[in-house]
Protein backbone atom coordinates (compact mmCIF):
# COMPACT_ATOMS: atom_id res chain seq x y z
CA UNK A 1 0.00 0.00 0.00
CA UNK A 2 1.50 3.56 -1.00
CA UNK A 3 1.32 6.44 1.15
CA UNK A 4 -1.52 8.12 -0.23
CA UNK A 5 -3.14 4.88 0.01
CA UNK A 6 -3.03 4.41 3.72
CA UNK A 7 -3.24 8.14 4.56
CA UNK A 8 -6.94 8.30 2.64
CA UNK A 9 -7.53 4.71 4.48
CA UNK A 10 -6.48 6.52 7.59
CA UNK A 11 -8.82 9.64 6.91
CA UNK A 12 -11.83 6.99 6.07
CA UNK A 13 -11.39 5.08 9.60
CA UNK A 14 -11.60 8.45 11.24
CA UNK A 15 -15.02 9.43 9.26
CA UNK A 16 -16.28 6.10 10.22
CA UNK A 17 -15.28 6.76 14.14
CA UNK A 18 -17.06 9.59 13.67
CA UNK A 19 -20.30 8.75 11.13
CA UNK A 20 -20.79 5.35 12.31
CA UNK A 21 -23.68 5.44 14.91
CA UNK A 22 -25.24 7.85 13.29
CA UNK A 23 -25.44 5.80 10.21
CA UNK A 24 -26.10 2.44 11.85
CA UNK A 25 -28.93 4.23 13.64
CA UNK A 26 -30.75 5.59 10.96
CA UNK A 27 -30.26 2.15 8.88
CA UNK A 28 -31.77 0.28 11.71
CA UNK A 29 -34.83 2.80 11.45
CA UNK A 30 -35.08 1.40 8.25
CA UNK A 31 -34.48 -2.04 8.15
CA UNK A 32 -35.72 -2.70 11.20
CA UNK A 33 -32.34 -5.53 12.37
CA UNK A 34 -29.73 -3.91 14.17
CA UNK A 35 -27.31 -6.86 12.78
CA UNK A 36 -28.64 -6.13 9.43
CA UNK A 37 -28.10 -2.59 9.32
CA UNK A 38 -24.63 -2.80 10.53
CA UNK A 39 -23.94 -5.17 7.59
CA UNK A 40 -25.13 -2.13 5.36
CA UNK A 41 -22.89 0.60 7.17
CA UNK A 42 -20.21 -2.04 6.40
CA UNK A 43 -20.72 -2.33 2.88
CA UNK A 44 -21.36 1.07 2.59
CA UNK A 45 -17.60 2.02 4.39
CA UNK A 46 -16.19 -0.84 2.06
CA UNK A 47 -17.52 1.30 -0.84
CA UNK A 48 -15.66 4.04 0.86
CA UNK A 49 -12.61 2.51 1.06
CA UNK A 50 -12.57 1.37 -2.76
CA UNK A 51 -13.31 4.95 -4.10
CA UNK A 52 -12.50 7.93 -1.61
CA UNK A 53 -8.87 7.10 -2.04
CA UNK A 54 -9.42 7.77 -5.84
CA UNK A 55 -12.61 10.02 -5.49
CA UNK A 56 -11.66 12.24 -2.25
CA UNK A 57 -13.47 12.25 0.50
CA UNK A 58 -16.98 13.67 -0.64
CA UNK A 59 -18.21 16.93 0.88
CA UNK A 60 -20.58 14.96 2.97
CA UNK A 61 -19.35 11.81 4.03
CA UNK A 62 -22.01 10.64 6.75
CA UNK A 63 -24.37 11.41 3.93
CA UNK A 64 -22.01 9.57 1.14
CA UNK A 65 -22.16 6.75 3.61
CA UNK A 66 -25.96 6.76 4.34
CA UNK A 67 -27.47 7.22 0.49
CA UNK A 68 -24.38 4.25 0.04
CA UNK A 69 -25.67 2.06 2.35
CA UNK A 70 -29.27 2.73 1.09
CA UNK A 71 -28.38 1.25 -1.81
CA UNK A 72 -26.87 -1.99 -0.67
CA UNK A 73 -30.47 -2.13 1.22
CA UNK A 74 -32.28 -2.21 -1.96
CA UNK A 75 -30.17 -4.20 -3.92
CA UNK A 76 -30.94 -6.67 -0.89
CA UNK A 77 -34.42 -6.41 -0.99
CA UNK A 78 -34.33 -7.09 -4.46
CA UNK A 79 -32.44 -10.17 -4.38
CA UNK A 80 -33.74 -11.87 -1.25
CA UNK A 81 -37.74 -12.16 -1.77
CA UNK A 82 -37.97 -13.31 1.82
CA UNK A 83 -36.18 -10.18 3.01
CA UNK A 84 -38.24 -8.56 1.31
CA UNK A 85 -41.09 -9.38 2.95
CA UNK A 86 -39.75 -8.76 6.27
CA UNK A 87 -38.98 -5.01 5.30
CA UNK A 88 -41.80 -3.74 3.23
CA UNK A 89 -41.42 -0.43 5.54
CA UNK A 90 -38.41 0.16 3.23
CA UNK A 91 -41.32 0.81 0.41
CA UNK A 92 -40.50 4.21 -1.13
CA UNK A 93 -38.36 6.10 0.78
CA UNK A 94 -35.57 3.72 -0.02
CA UNK A 95 -36.63 3.78 -4.14
CA UNK A 96 -36.59 7.31 -3.66
CA UNK A 97 -32.65 7.33 -1.89
CA UNK A 98 -31.79 5.56 -5.05
CA UNK A 99 -33.31 8.14 -7.35
CA UNK A 100 -31.48 10.92 -5.88
CA UNK A 101 -28.93 12.33 -7.39
CA UNK A 102 -25.01 12.45 -5.72
CA UNK A 103 -25.42 16.22 -5.43
CA UNK A 104 -28.33 15.36 -3.40
CA UNK A 105 -26.48 13.97 -0.61
CA UNK A 106 -26.50 16.91 1.52
CA UNK A 107 -30.62 16.68 1.68
CA UNK A 108 -30.35 12.83 2.50
CA UNK A 109 -28.10 13.63 5.50
CA UNK A 110 -29.92 17.03 6.94
CA UNK A 111 -33.35 14.94 6.40
CA UNK A 112 -32.53 12.24 9.17
CA UNK A 113 -34.11 12.48 12.29
CA UNK A 114 -30.56 11.47 13.35
CA UNK A 115 -30.74 12.34 17.21
CA UNK A 116 -34.08 10.31 18.00
CA UNK A 117 -32.33 6.90 16.17
CA UNK A 118 -28.96 7.35 17.95
CA UNK A 119 -31.06 7.45 21.18
CA UNK A 120 -32.96 4.04 20.22
CA UNK A 121 -29.66 2.59 19.38
CA UNK A 122 -28.50 3.35 22.75
CA UNK A 123 -31.44 1.87 24.47
CA UNK A 124 -31.39 -1.39 21.97
CA UNK A 125 -27.76 -2.04 22.61
CA UNK A 126 -28.07 -1.84 26.08
CA UNK A 127 -30.82 -3.56 26.45
CA UNK A 128 -31.90 -5.68 29.53
CA UNK A 129 -32.52 -8.56 27.71
CA UNK A 130 -28.70 -9.21 26.88
CA UNK A 131 -26.29 -9.59 29.68
CA UNK A 132 -24.42 -7.15 30.86
CA UNK A 133 -20.93 -7.96 29.13
CA UNK A 134 -22.81 -7.99 25.92
CA UNK A 135 -24.46 -4.99 26.37
CA UNK A 136 -20.81 -3.05 26.62
CA UNK A 137 -19.56 -5.26 23.64
CA UNK A 138 -22.42 -3.85 21.19
CA UNK A 139 -22.40 -0.21 22.31
CA UNK A 140 -18.72 -0.46 21.43
CA UNK A 141 -19.46 -1.63 18.65
CA UNK A 142 -22.33 -0.18 17.51
CA UNK A 143 -22.20 3.11 19.20
CA UNK A 144 -18.18 3.58 19.51
CA UNK A 145 -17.66 2.44 15.83
CA UNK A 146 -14.79 0.43 17.62
CA UNK A 147 -13.73 -2.61 15.55
CA UNK A 148 -13.92 -6.36 17.37
CA UNK A 149 -10.28 -6.25 17.34
CA UNK A 150 -9.97 -3.21 19.45
CA UNK A 151 -12.81 -4.22 21.50
CA UNK A 152 -11.33 -7.24 22.46
CA UNK A 153 -8.00 -5.49 23.08
CA UNK A 154 -9.51 -2.64 25.37
CA UNK A 155 -11.51 -5.74 27.44
CA UNK A 156 -9.10 -8.28 27.83
CA UNK A 157 -10.65 -10.66 25.82
CA UNK A 158 -9.87 -13.21 22.88
CA UNK A 159 -11.31 -11.65 19.51
CA UNK A 160 -13.00 -14.80 18.75
CA UNK A 161 -14.97 -14.33 22.04
CA UNK A 162 -16.04 -10.68 21.58
CA UNK A 163 -17.19 -11.60 18.23
CA UNK A 164 -19.33 -14.30 19.14
CA UNK A 165 -20.85 -12.07 22.29
CA UNK A 166 -21.59 -9.52 19.15
CA UNK A 167 -23.26 -11.75 16.70
CA UNK A 168 -25.19 -13.36 19.81
CA UNK A 169 -26.39 -10.56 20.87
CA UNK A 170 -27.82 -9.41 17.53
CA UNK A 171 -29.39 -12.71 17.50
CA UNK A 172 -30.74 -11.99 21.01
CA UNK A 173 -32.16 -8.83 19.59
CA UNK A 174 -33.99 -10.56 17.01
CA UNK A 175 -35.74 -13.39 18.37
CA UNK A 176 -36.90 -11.47 21.25
CA UNK A 177 -38.47 -8.59 18.84
CA UNK A 178 -36.51 -6.13 20.44
CA UNK A 179 -38.43 -2.49 19.17
CA UNK A 180 -35.81 -0.02 18.18
CA UNK A 181 -37.78 2.54 20.49
CA UNK A 182 -37.02 5.40 23.40
CA UNK A 183 -38.96 3.38 25.96
CA UNK A 184 -41.85 4.84 27.30
CA UNK A 185 -42.38 7.00 30.09
CA UNK A 186 -43.12 4.33 32.84
CA UNK A 187 -40.16 1.70 31.27
CA UNK A 188 -37.89 4.72 31.11
CA UNK A 189 -35.93 4.62 34.69
CA UNK A 190 -35.18 0.95 34.60
CA UNK A 191 -34.03 0.81 30.61
CA UNK A 192 -32.12 4.07 31.32
CA UNK A 193 -30.61 2.75 34.58
CA UNK A 194 -29.03 0.07 32.04
CA UNK A 195 -28.08 2.49 29.50
CA UNK A 196 -25.93 4.11 32.25
CA UNK A 197 -24.49 1.07 33.94
CA UNK A 198 -23.31 0.21 30.33
CA UNK A 199 -21.40 3.45 30.18
CA UNK A 200 -20.07 3.19 33.70
CA UNK A 201 -19.05 -0.43 33.10
CA UNK A 202 -16.45 0.61 30.45
CA UNK A 203 -15.40 3.66 31.93
CA UNK A 204 -14.24 1.48 34.95
CA UNK A 205 -12.50 -1.02 32.28
CA UNK A 206 -10.52 1.33 31.51
CA UNK A 207 -9.69 3.03 34.38
CA UNK A 208 -8.72 -0.18 35.53
CA UNK A 209 -5.94 0.09 33.22
CA UNK A 210 -2.24 -0.37 34.60
CA UNK A 211 1.10 0.38 33.38
CA UNK A 212 1.49 -1.37 30.31
CA UNK A 213 -1.65 -2.30 29.08
CA UNK A 214 -2.48 -1.70 25.29
CA UNK A 215 -3.55 1.99 25.25
CA UNK A 216 -7.31 0.69 24.22
CA UNK A 217 -7.68 0.16 27.70
CA UNK A 218 -7.48 3.65 28.95
CA UNK A 219 -8.98 4.94 25.56
CA UNK A 220 -12.23 3.20 26.73
CA UNK A 221 -12.27 5.76 29.63
CA UNK A 222 -12.65 8.91 27.10
CA UNK A 223 -15.11 6.72 24.98
CA UNK A 224 -17.77 5.98 28.47
CA UNK A 225 -17.19 10.18 28.34
CA UNK A 226 -17.81 10.78 25.50
CA UNK A 227 -20.91 8.72 25.28
CA UNK A 228 -22.02 9.78 28.47
CA UNK A 229 -21.69 13.65 26.72
CA UNK A 230 -23.84 12.51 23.41
CA UNK A 231 -26.61 10.72 25.75
CA UNK A 232 -26.60 14.20 27.84
CA UNK A 233 -27.16 16.00 24.91
CA UNK A 234 -30.10 13.81 23.57
CA UNK A 235 -31.72 13.45 27.14
CA UNK A 236 -30.84 17.47 28.77
CA UNK A 237 -33.71 16.79 30.62
CA UNK A 238 -32.33 13.51 32.97
CA UNK A 239 -30.52 14.30 35.90
CA UNK A 240 -28.96 10.67 36.20
CA UNK A 241 -27.18 11.03 33.15
CA UNK A 242 -25.65 14.27 34.09
CA UNK A 243 -24.97 12.85 37.41
CA UNK A 244 -22.62 10.09 35.97
CA UNK A 245 -20.98 12.09 33.49
CA UNK A 246 -20.12 14.39 36.04
CA UNK A 247 -18.90 11.43 37.96
CA UNK A 248 -16.86 10.46 35.41
CA UNK A 249 -15.50 14.13 34.03
CA UNK A 250 -14.57 14.33 37.98
CA UNK A 251 -12.79 10.89 38.12
CA UNK A 252 -10.95 11.53 34.60
CA UNK A 253 -9.56 14.15 35.95
CA UNK A 254 -7.58 12.53 38.56
CA UNK A 255 -5.54 10.79 35.86
CA UNK A 256 -2.52 12.55 35.56
CA UNK A 257 -2.00 12.25 39.78
CA UNK A 258 -2.77 8.61 40.20
CA UNK A 259 -0.44 7.17 37.58
CA UNK A 260 3.48 8.71 37.73
CA UNK A 261 5.38 9.62 34.50
CA UNK A 262 6.26 5.72 34.27
CA UNK A 263 2.37 4.78 34.43
CA UNK A 264 3.05 3.17 37.40
CA UNK A 265 0.32 4.04 40.11
CA UNK A 266 0.92 6.72 42.84
CA UNK A 267 0.95 5.60 46.01
CA UNK A 268 -1.53 7.35 48.86
CA UNK A 269 0.97 9.11 51.11
CA UNK A 270 2.69 10.13 48.01
CA UNK A 271 -0.67 11.88 46.72
CA UNK A 272 -0.84 13.46 49.71
CA UNK A 273 2.35 15.03 49.69
CA UNK A 274 1.96 16.37 46.06
CA UNK A 275 -1.48 17.90 47.13
CA UNK A 276 0.77 19.77 49.49
CA UNK A 277 -0.64 17.91 52.82
CA UNK A 278 3.04 17.16 54.45
CA UNK A 279 1.65 16.38 57.93
CA UNK A 280 -0.82 13.66 56.65
CA UNK A 281 1.49 12.33 53.83
CA UNK A 282 4.32 12.07 56.54
CA UNK A 283 1.77 9.92 59.10
CA UNK A 284 0.95 7.77 55.85
CA UNK A 285 4.98 7.25 55.35
CA UNK A 286 5.14 6.31 58.76
CA UNK A 287 1.82 3.83 59.05
CA UNK A 288 3.65 2.11 56.07
CA UNK A 289 7.20 2.04 57.30
CA UNK A 290 5.84 -0.01 60.56
CA UNK A 291 4.10 -2.55 57.97
CA UNK A 292 7.31 -2.93 55.91
CA UNK A 293 9.09 -6.33 56.47
CA UNK A 294 11.67 -4.95 53.82
CA UNK A 295 14.88 -3.49 55.37
CA UNK A 296 15.88 -1.04 52.85
CA UNK A 297 11.49 0.27 52.02
CA UNK A 298 11.62 1.12 55.58
CA UNK A 299 14.44 3.03 55.64
CA UNK A 300 13.35 4.75 52.40
CA UNK A 301 9.33 5.44 53.59
CA UNK A 302 11.07 6.88 57.09
CA UNK A 303 13.29 9.03 54.70
CA UNK A 304 10.16 10.88 53.19
CA UNK A 305 7.87 10.97 55.87
CA UNK A 306 11.48 13.25 57.38
CA UNK A 307 10.76 15.15 54.39
CA UNK A 308 7.59 15.70 54.62
CA UNK A 309 8.14 16.36 58.24
CA UNK A 310 10.35 19.55 57.33
CA UNK A 311 7.93 20.37 54.41
CA UNK A 312 4.75 20.52 57.02
CA UNK B 1 -21.46 27.30 11.68
CA UNK B 2 -24.09 26.89 14.00
CA UNK B 3 -25.27 23.57 13.23
CA UNK B 4 -21.34 22.52 12.63
CA UNK B 5 -21.04 23.67 16.10
CA UNK B 6 -24.09 22.38 17.86
CA UNK B 7 -23.45 18.18 16.20
CA UNK B 8 -19.29 18.89 17.61
CA UNK B 9 -20.90 19.27 20.57
CA UNK B 10 -23.69 16.55 20.45
CA UNK B 11 -21.00 14.19 19.57
CA UNK B 12 -19.61 15.06 23.08
CA UNK B 13 -16.30 15.80 21.08
CA UNK B 14 -16.02 19.64 21.33
CA UNK B 15 -15.43 21.10 24.94
CA UNK B 16 -15.12 24.53 24.25
CA UNK B 17 -14.80 27.54 21.77
CA UNK B 18 -13.79 31.17 21.98
CA UNK B 19 -12.96 34.42 20.13
CA UNK B 20 -9.56 35.97 20.56
CA UNK B 21 -9.16 39.93 20.76
CA UNK B 22 -5.62 41.05 19.48
CA UNK B 23 -4.63 41.05 23.06
CA UNK B 24 -1.49 41.90 24.40
CA UNK B 25 2.12 41.29 23.33
CA UNK B 26 4.59 40.40 26.08
CA UNK B 27 7.90 40.55 25.04
CA UNK B 28 10.96 39.14 27.78
CA UNK B 29 14.31 39.58 27.11
CA UNK B 30 17.35 39.89 30.38
CA UNK B 31 14.75 40.26 32.84
CA UNK B 32 12.89 42.91 31.20
CA UNK B 33 9.12 43.14 30.31
CA UNK B 34 8.29 45.18 27.16
CA UNK B 35 4.23 45.67 26.49
CA UNK B 36 2.85 46.48 23.08
CA UNK B 37 -0.73 45.91 21.55
CA UNK B 38 -2.05 43.11 19.97
CA UNK B 39 0.19 40.17 18.63
CA UNK B 40 2.24 40.69 15.59
CA UNK B 41 0.63 44.02 14.82
CA UNK B 42 2.22 43.73 11.58
CA UNK B 43 1.57 40.58 10.57
CA UNK B 44 -1.58 39.28 8.60
CA UNK B 45 -1.77 36.35 10.87
CA UNK B 46 -3.65 36.87 13.80
CA UNK B 47 -5.36 33.78 15.80
CA UNK B 48 -8.50 35.06 16.27
CA UNK B 49 -10.50 31.84 17.68
CA UNK B 50 -10.08 28.37 18.76
CA UNK B 51 -11.73 25.29 19.40
CA UNK B 52 -11.02 22.90 22.09
CA UNK B 53 -11.82 19.70 20.93
CA UNK B 54 -11.50 15.93 22.67
CA UNK B 55 -10.86 13.93 19.65
CA UNK B 56 -9.60 10.66 19.54
CA UNK B 57 -7.16 10.26 17.30
CA UNK B 58 -4.77 13.18 14.86
CA UNK B 59 -7.13 11.69 11.99
CA UNK B 60 -10.32 12.70 13.53
CA UNK B 61 -9.00 16.11 14.25
CA UNK B 62 -8.24 16.26 10.88
CA UNK B 63 -11.38 15.08 9.66
CA UNK B 64 -12.92 17.94 11.58
CA UNK B 65 -10.74 20.63 10.83
CA UNK B 66 -11.39 19.22 7.09
CA UNK B 67 -14.90 20.14 7.82
CA UNK B 68 -14.66 23.20 9.50
CA UNK B 69 -12.54 24.95 6.49
CA UNK B 70 -15.35 23.38 3.99
CA UNK B 71 -17.41 26.00 5.87
CA UNK B 72 -15.34 28.63 6.68
CA UNK B 73 -13.74 28.97 3.24
CA UNK B 74 -10.17 30.40 2.89
CA UNK B 75 -8.06 31.25 5.88
CA UNK B 76 -5.13 28.83 7.43
CA UNK B 77 -5.76 27.13 10.93
CA UNK B 78 -3.45 24.81 12.62
CA UNK B 79 -4.54 21.64 15.05
CA UNK B 80 -2.50 21.80 18.41
CA UNK B 81 -2.23 18.55 20.76
CA UNK B 82 -2.96 19.75 24.25
CA UNK B 83 -0.49 17.99 26.95
CA UNK B 84 -2.05 17.39 29.97
CA UNK B 85 0.06 18.16 33.42
CA UNK B 86 2.77 15.51 33.60
CA UNK B 87 2.03 12.75 36.45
Amino acid sequence: MTTDNAAAQRAVDAVWRIESARIIAGLTRLVRDVGLAEELAQDALVAALEQWPAEGIPARPGGWLMLTAKHRAIDRVRRDERLAGKLSLLGRELEAAQRSAPAEFDAVADDEPIDDDLLRLMFISCHPVLSAEARVALTLRLLGGLTTEEIARGLLTAEPTIAKRITRAKRTLASNEVPFEVPAPAARPARLASVLEVLYLIFNEGYSAMAGDDWMRPALCHEAVRLGRVLAGLMPEEPEVHGLVALMEIQSSRFPARLDADGLPVPLPELLARAGRPAEAAAEFRRAATLTRNGPERTMLLRRAGECDARG
Amino acid sequence: MGRFVEELARAGVLLATGGLDRGTHVSASGGNITLTDGPFTESKEVIVSFALIEARSKDEAVELARRFWKIVGDGEGDIRQVYGPEG
